[in-house]
């Protein structure tokens, strides 16, 4: 599964995408966001801030309890400031 | 139509050719959002527009096909920069024509508070005191959220595009 970031989230992260196998307990955004927490404190320090980050599955955004494991790819990001 | 660029457009020369040749257009609204400074805070030197591409025009296909199917518009178009830009210079503009005008008025307004929450766009500011990352408002969630949910079908993760 490919993982990108954009805006600050890209930069607090370090990179903008990554290719992931995810672990079999993964199931949920919800899971997704708790598992990356535990990949070092700069994804720990992301966690602390999660409930500004978006996420979107396959391009369209969706809660928490929406389903990763057969995703393509998923984007993480801060709400959305265009116009 | 849709259009996402870096390349610096006129919104004068936009206007002049869209719904151009359609006898039953009687009405044309526009809107241009334009790199302001703001007064009393620090100067703004440059905006730089940050965008998932691929999502973002699928989801500006997705709002522009919600304005159509509430209203009867003739035509409709958004144009939105991508990258870095100056103060003065267009960053979006949106265009709807119709039979009347209150579905131009009403449609060209509902196409840019959609737009600024819905559509993966990303400011960042460099001013003379530094830059950052320009925060979500709630007044633009509340501009978006008082012309309801969606009407048209959800493209899932399968669905068309």
């Amino acid at each position: 599964m490919k993982l990108r970031y954009f805006a600050w989230v890209r930069v607090q992260v370090g990179y903008a995408e990554e290719d992931l196998e995810l672990p079999l307990q993964v199931v949920t955004v919800r899971d997704l966001l708790a598992w990356l927490a535990t990949r070092g404190p700069k994804f720990d320090a992301l966690l602390t801030r999660s409930e500004t980050i978006r996420v979107a599955v396959d391009q369209a955004v969706v809660e928490r309890d929406h389903a990763v494991r057969d995703a393509v790819e998923v984007a993480l990001f801060p709400p959305m400031t265009g116009g | 139509m849709i259009r996402v660029q870096a390349e610096a457009f006129d919104p004068a020369l936009e206007l002049d050719t869209f719904a151009c040749g359609n006898d039953n257009v009687g009405a044309i609204a526009t809107f241009t959002g334009r790199v302001r400074v703001a007064p009393g805070e620090p100067r703004l030197i440059a905006l730089t527009l940050e965008h998932y591409p691929g999502m973002t025009e699928r989801l500006l296909g997705e709002i522009e096909a919600e304005a159509q199917a509430r209203w009867p518009l003739s035509a409709s178009l958004i144009i939105h920069r991508i990258g870095r830009m100056q103060p003065g210079e267009a960053i979006v503009m949106v265009a709807t024509a119709s039979a009347h005008r209150d579905a131009a008025f009403d449609a060209c307004r509902f196409l840019i508070d959609w737009l600024k929450t819905k559509a993966p766009f990303w400011k960042y500011e460099e001013t003379v005191a530094g830059a950052e990352w320009v925060a979500a408002k709630d007044s633009d969630d509340a501009a978006a959220a008082r012309w309801g949910k969606k009407i048209t079908a959800q493209t899932g993760p399968s669905g068309e595009d």
